[in-house]
């Protein structure tokens, strides 16, 4: 062989090994590329719950009290709030949430925040921006608001968890939200687990899957997996909200709600959504149980129902839960089918019952979000962090069961 | 002598049984009659349709999908495969053994006294656990670790407590499939020696690849192969040592000696 | 032996007594919980004829409305119920835009960190990466929407300065983009994943470099499992909502500048439904007939999808 060849062929080949690492960065890139957004999106959310804030006072709560309204007793609190409101004012407020007797000492001070003392924030610059360039933002601030205080605010706190909603960003809480998402989570997985499993159980241990009605139910399930969520919110608008209205506004129950735009409503809606997600990934874990374990069930002179109840199922479970988990957080995180069944961001009462009206925690970031004030913006943030730390939990938990799983098989 | 006394005499007879997977005919024409109490030894090439024909007699079968069969399947006079019979009380009188050890991922008692739960035990669960792990030479190794799971054993263990599950069930005849192939030589002689005890008492049929185990282990033996259609069929049945000492079918005789198979 | 054996012996039955105990006896608790069960399946069988039949009805009545043709709906670039105006195409290539832009981002980068954990990684990378994948995707899309319109919209206007809009249909498909990645890459991975190791192998063999063997044999070979995957992205790309509720514009708007602010049919059925809507007007009705056109969309793409990796299947099992 010519040597020259040989040596044009050994540099030909450095240029391909050359190209295999250009691409084997790109693809490398390519797999973290959703990493390094997650990463910006989380630091964007913390930057915009964190912020330098310019707030200004109506009432200085100085001449209310001589010590912090947080300090205040609940019968001093009363007594501001009767001296400084109009009776007309007082009454509706009795009306609108609860007598003022029967409100615990965070409901009044917050109630003496809105109506007395009223703060607003003038404005507020994220974390970052406000550690680098703090002096110039000051000085923006005081020659804007000179009477303004400047303070850092974390937007997220204890007491944002559990403040009432607000038309004022200042003052509003998530209580009503989480509480909401909690009651459509329940009224979600009880509905969806047990048909879920039940449906999965059924295609995989009883139905013939030659038969012609077992595979349309097959393909039916996988098909309805792939319809976009808004779809199932304007089925559950027609079917739970309107057509029902009787059942889920509670009426048929003598607690009339007034409409159908229930938590009964968003939560029979969100279990058809997760419904074909629940089947698809329990009848995995179903078809991951052994086909000896059954025998050996069968072989014993067990019934179907024996073998599945005993044997089966307990084998399949770890799996199931795991599906399950994160079908939940996948129904904790969605907004668009409630938007339709009427999920309200006017909500001020705590939900009582399956027939209150409900609002969600990412039902409020949507509604804060597109707000035109950009302090909204900053507890839509507060909301996602909030969420995202119930989103992650849910998932880890989930991991930890599949990966436990995996080391008994 | 009426037909239904006669049938009596066997623990299990086939009548021109012929098993199908789909339009495959896995099984033809095999005519075979169990001595009671007895082990009967299934031998033949991989293939040859011998696990089929075991499964066919407590009905494991009829999980697959596309298998029928035709032909009838005696036990007791009746025919297995009658419409009026329930495959679950079937498997009650015929139990069986597989070819892996797969006891429930439950404690060593759970999985004897399950079966028998299930199917309406009432007397001293405690004394009939024991029995069964007795009669299953299993006892004396799990006597004080009654708690621990199945699967902790050691793999003859296990299938040991396979068959004491099984005897737990009070069946009249126990299928084995090739019950030692994923043992040891140990293992498999514990085995072998607990047929020969189970054997007063119950009726045996084993499948089995290993032929010098059907030649130690067994009372009967038969020879299947495969025509030339890769239907099974059954080429010789008669007491193991005529099957082994004098075949009379020649194609028995290769097998048997290594020249096929 | 004996003494312990006396629990195992089974009484002396007369062939009779096993006949009678071996009869078909009625199971009626197996019965019920068999039939239970079925209904369970068919619950979702009942989902979709609600579905089909509530968007039916409703968008029945809605091409009733007087002004209103099926001419007009699919033709007519206009898009204003309340005032009589009727055409579709401003919400649909509102949908298009953003779609396609996702896909921009979604198939090269989906598909690059497919190839990346099929065939790069090593057992221990795939085991942090794809748990992470799996929480990128488990991320909610109102977050993204967030996203969208308190970072990526600023970053652009970055380039594009004034010229872009502070609702736009780029930002808005840039991160449903991003969203989409780890749904092509999950399908598109487990196509990869079943090509048979000879075939690497045999490339291998042939002195193919790594990336030679990953880009001109193992991808072709498993092709119709990452188009199957690249179309399920385009389906959910057509169905997402929050996002582009959020970032890309509140009001119809027929144009294909993506720098522009333009509604698509999913963000119009979210705006139109936020208040409370009143039945029976043209706007509720109109919700149904853009939501039958998504549902006849995202289905028929789901369709080919499955079909397609339904083939893939067969030539590799």
């Amino acid at each position: 062989m010519n040597r020259s060849v040989v040596l044009s062929e050994t540099g030909n080949l450095s240029v391909r090994h050359q190209w295999g690492k250009f691409f084997q960065g790109l693809f490398l890139f390519s797999t973290v590329i959703g990493l390094i957004v997650l990463g910006i999106l989380i630091v964007t959310v913390v930057d915009k719950t964190f912020t330098l804030v310019a707030v200004t006072n109506k009432v200085d709560p100085a001449t209310l009290a001589d010590r912090p309204l947080e300090e205040l007793s609940e019968e001093e609190l009363r007594q501001i709030l009767r001296e400084n409101l109009r009776p007309a004012r007082l009454r509706t407020i009795e009306r609108d949430q609860a007598p003022l007797d029967e409100m615990n000492q965070a409901d009044l001070t917050a109630l003496v925040t809105t109506e007395i003392v009223k703060p607003t924030t003038r404005a507020s610059y994220p974390l970052f921006q406000s550690l680098t360039r703090r002096a110039e933002i000051e000085a923006e601030i005081r020659s804007e608001y000179p009477d303004a205080q400047i303070y850092f605010k974390a937007w997220l706190t204890w007491d944002f968890l559990q403040r009432s909603m607000s038309t004022k960003p200042d003052l509003a809480g998530v209580r009503q939200a989480v509480k909401g998402s909690l009651w459509i989570i329940f009224i979600t997985i009880l509905v969806a687990f047990p048909i879920g499993v039940g449906a999965a159980i059924y295609l995989e241990e009883y139905a013939d899957h030659r038969s012609r009605i077992n595979r349309i139910l097959q393909t039916n399930i996988e098909n309805l997996a792939g319809v976009p969520s808004i779809i199932y919110g304007i089925l559950g608008l027609a079917v739970f909200v309107r057509t029902l209205a009787l059942i889920t506004s509670g009426a048929v129950f003598g607690v009339d709600a007034g409409s159908g735009r229930t938590i009964l409503s968003g939560g029979l809606t969100m279990a058809l959504l997760v419904l074909p997600i629940l089947i698809i990934s329990s009848q995995e874990a179903l078809r991951a149980v052994p086909r000896s374990l059954r025998e050996a069930s069968y072989a014993m002179g067990a019934t179907r129902w024996q073998t599945i109840w005993h044997h089966v199922l307990p084998y399949a479970l770890p799996g199931i839960l795991t599906g399950t988990i994160l079908t939940v957080s996948r129904a904790l995180g969605e907004t668009a089918p409630l938007i339709l069944v009427g999920a309200s961001s006017l909500i001020n009462k705590d939900p009582q019952s399956v027939f209150s009206f409900f609002t969600t925690l990412p039902f409020q970031i949507y509604n804060w979000t597109v707000r035109p004030q950009p302090e909204f913006r900053n507890i839509a943030a507060a909301a996602i962090l909030v969420l995202l730390a119930v989103l992650l939990s849910l998932n880890a938990t989930a991991i930890v069961l599949r990966n436990r799983l995996s080391k008994r098989i | 002598m009426s037909e239904q006394n006669l049938s009596n005499h066997f623990a299990i007879e086939t009548r021109n049984l012929n098993l199908f997977y789909g339009n495959f005919r896995a099984v033809k024409d095999v005519n075979l009659q169990i001595v009671p109490r007895k082990i009967t030894a299934i031998i033949g090439p991989s293939g040859c349709g011998k696990s089929t024909v075991l499964r066919s007699f407590n009905r494991m079968n009829d999980f697959v999908p596309g298998f029928h069969m035709e032909g009838e399947i005696l036990f007791h006079g009746k025919n297995l495969y009658a419409p009026d019979v329930d495959p679950v009380q079937v498997r009650q009188y015929i139990g069986m053994v597989f070819q892996k050890p797969n006891p429930f991922p439950k404690s060593i008692y759970e999985n004897v006294a399950w079966g028998a739960r299930i199917n309406g035990y009432k007397g001293n669960m405690d004394e009939l656990v024991e029995g069964a792990l007795r009669a299953a030479a299993l006892w004396d190794e799990v006597k004080d670790n009654l708690k621990k799971s199945g699967l902790s054993l050691s793999g003859g263990q296990q299938q040991r407590l396979c068959i004491a599950r099984a005897l737990a069930v009070k069946p009249e005849i126990i299928l084995m499939d090739e019950p030692c192939s994923a043992l040891d030589p140990i293992a498999t002689l514990k085995i072998e020696d607990l047929m020969r005890e189970l054997s007063e008492n119950y009726t045996i049929i084993i499948v089995t690849h290993n032929m010098q185990q059907a030649a130690r282990a067994s009372d009967y033996t038969a020879f299947f192969t495969m025509d030339e259609d890769r239907a099974g069929v059954m080429v010789e049945y008669g007491e193991t040592s005529q099957i082994f000492t004098n075949p009379r079918d020649k194609r028995t005789e290769d097998y048997i000696t290594g020249r096929f198979g | 032996m004996e003494v312990s054996l006396r629990h195992l012996k089974r009484p002396e039955e007369s062939a009779l007594d096993v006949s009678r105990r071996l009869q078909k006896r009625p199971r009626w608790g197996e019965g019920f919980i068999q039939a239970f069960l079925f209904f369970c399946g068919a619950v979702s069988i009942l989902t979709t004829i609600g579905i089909v039949y509530e968007l039916g009805k409703e968008a029945l009545l809605f091409f009733q409305m007087p002004g209103v043709t099926l001419l007009e709906f699919f033709t007519k670039t206009e898009w204003q119920p309340t005032v009589g105006r009727f055409g579709v195409l401003p919400l649909v290539s509102a949908t298009l835009v953003t779609t396609v832009i996702a896909m921009m981002v979604a198939v090269p980068f989906g598909l690059g960190a497919a190839i990346y954990l099929s065939e790069y990684a090593s057992e221990k990378a795939r085991k942090v990466l794809k748990p992470a994948l799996e929480v990128l995707a488990g991320i909610p899309t109102v977050v993204y929407g967030y996203f969208a319109l308190t970072t990526v919209t600023p970053f652009l206007r970055i380039f594009f300065g004034d010229a872009i809009n502070i609702y736009n249909m780029l930002s808005a498909g840039l991160t449903m983009g991003i969203m989409i990645i780890p749904l092509v890459a999950s399908v598109s991975e487990d196509a990869l994943h079943s090509v048979p190791n000879a075939l690497r192998e045999g490339a291998y063999a042939m002195g193919a470099t790594r990336l030679e063997t990953s880009l001109q044999v193992v991808v072709p070979a498993a092709l119709s499992g990452i188009i199957a995957g690249f179309i399920l992205g385009f389906s959910r790309a057509i169905g997402e909502t929050m996002i582009v509720a959020i970032a890309a514009g509140a009001g119809p708007n027929f144009t294909f500048n993506p720098l522009k602010a333009a509604e698509t049919m999913t963000g119009y059925i979210a705006r139109i439904s936020g208040g409370d809507v009143a039945y029976d007007t043209p706007d509720y009705n109109s919700i149904f007939a853009i939501g039958l056109l998504l549902f006849g969309i995202s289905l028929v793409l789901n369709i080919i999808s499955r079909r397609i990796s339904a083939r893939l299947r067969e030539v590799y099992e």
